[in-house]
Order: structure tokens, then sequence, then C-alpha cells
């Protein structure tokens, strides 16, 4: 096989737009979380983000969050379409700062949990999870 | 999207005072996200409950903001402190303004 300067054009063209696709979601991930911080730095801590390695279906993948002491958190897709999941805030009467749901994933990603701690602080964990057929039927 | 939605709650009858109990809960909802494609290739609006609550005794126990990323019957699992008897009322708010409720009692042992 001849390897052209047209065959060379196309993979570069190629390569671009696939370099390109992840940088976008990452932009929207990126103003979800700017959305609920204002801005503040997210550091690490006491977050608990469980869910499976892998997920044969994207449509119900189940997923639960702890953070003691957390006043809400907030759970994002970072490969989906939108990538706003769900955001829990923790009443008085809250026997604990955790919760399980089951989400919709589009594809293989990283599932991401950001939660706002009594003081103000931001906290986050994130977790792939390979997904075998995708949730969003597209 | 009103119609065959039904709210099914899990609460335990009875809990001494002071503890935590665990409480799930499951709406059926088709949850259309609104990036799904009939076969006209038209795309179905989005129709979801956008918020679900759970208080006890009139204090919160948990609000939950729902985005289309929340699967079809949207299930929901956490923990609530038991002080008292009384009665944990259970809402969603759908997207096209209907509100469905429960409300389940416990009695302190």
């Amino acid at each position: 096989m001849k390897f052209t300067r047209r065959d060379a054009l196309a993979i570069g063209l190629g390569a671009t737009a696939v370099a390109m696709l992840p940088m976008r979601a990452s932009a929207a991930v990126d103003e979800a979380i700017a959305a609920f911080t204002g801005g503040a730095e997210v550091g690490a801590g006491d977050i608990t983000l469980t869910a499976p390695e892998i997920a044969e279906n994207g449509n119900t993948v189940p997923v639960s969050v702890d953070a003691p002491g957390a006043a809400s958190i907030l759970v994002l897709a970072s490969g989906n379409p939108t990538p706003g999941v769900a955001k829990f805030t923790f009443g008085e009467a809250a026997g604990s700062q955790s919760a399980s749901t089951r989400i919709r994933l589009a594809g293989t990603q990283d599932v991401v949990a950001i939660a706002q701690m009594a003081d103000g602080s931001f906290i986050q964990a994130s977790s792939t999870v390979k997904v075998t057929i995708g949730g969003c039927g597209g | 999207m009103a119609s065959g939605v039904k709210p099914r709650v899990k609460v335990p009858k009875t809990a001494a005072a002071g503890d935590t109990v665990t409480l799930k809960t499951l709406i059926s909802h088709k949850m259309e996200s609104g990036q799904r494609k009939d076969g006209d290739g038209n795309l179905i609006p989005r129709s979801i409950i956008n918020r679900f609550t759970c208080d006890f005794n009139g204090k919160s126990v948990i609000d939950v903001t729902l985005e289309s990323a929340i699967s079809t019957n949207p299930y929901f699992e956490f923990d609530a402190i038991v002080d008292a008897a009384g009665d944990f009322k259970f809402t969603w708010y759908d997207d096209d303004g209907d509100v469905y409720e429960t409300t389940k009692s416990i009695k302190v042992a």
C-alpha cells in the first residue's frame, strides 16, 4: 500500500477531530463544575463514589455517593451529551450524606462527584466506567 | 406523561427513636431524555421528572435535582434520622407541571 500525501492529510485531520471531541466534552464539564463551585478550588477529601467498573447496559448504571459532612453533592457524567446527572441536597433530617440512584451513560467515561461541605469547601472523586452499550439512544 | 406514573416507597414500619433508617423510592416514569429520535428522525422532546424531595415531619431529608441522565423509573436510596413518630412525605415534580405525592408513616417502638 502506497502512503500518499492525501492519506497523510486525512489521517492528520482525523486525529485532530478525535483530539477535539474529548476537549469539547470536558469544557461542558468544567462549566458545570464552575457553576456549582462558583470558581472555588476543588480538593480531595472524604468522598466516595461507587460505580461499577464495567456496565453492560448504559441505560441503568447504579451509582452511589457518600460524603460525610457534605451539604450537597453534584454528580456529573463527563462523556454524556449533557454532563449533568443529579444534585443531592441534604436536609436536617438526613441520616447520612449518602444516596444511591441509577444513571444513563452514553459510553465509556469518567463519572465525577463533587461535594460541597458544610464549611463551604469542595471535594471531588471520580470513577471510570466502561460501558458496553450506550444509553442515550444515539 | 401523566398516565401510569406510580410512586413506590419502602419505609420501615417501626424504628427506635434516634435511629437512622434507609428509605428506598421508585417511580415509574419514561424519563425521555430529549436525545432520542423517533422513526422519522425527529427529536422526541424531553419529558423527565426534574426534582424529587423527601420531608419528615416538615423537615427536609433530601432534595434532588434530576437531569436527563437519570435512568427510566428513577430510583433513590438514602438515609433519614427518625427522632419521633411521624410521616415521610415524598414529592416528585414532572417537567409538564404534574406533582406526584405519597406519604408513609413510621412508628417509634
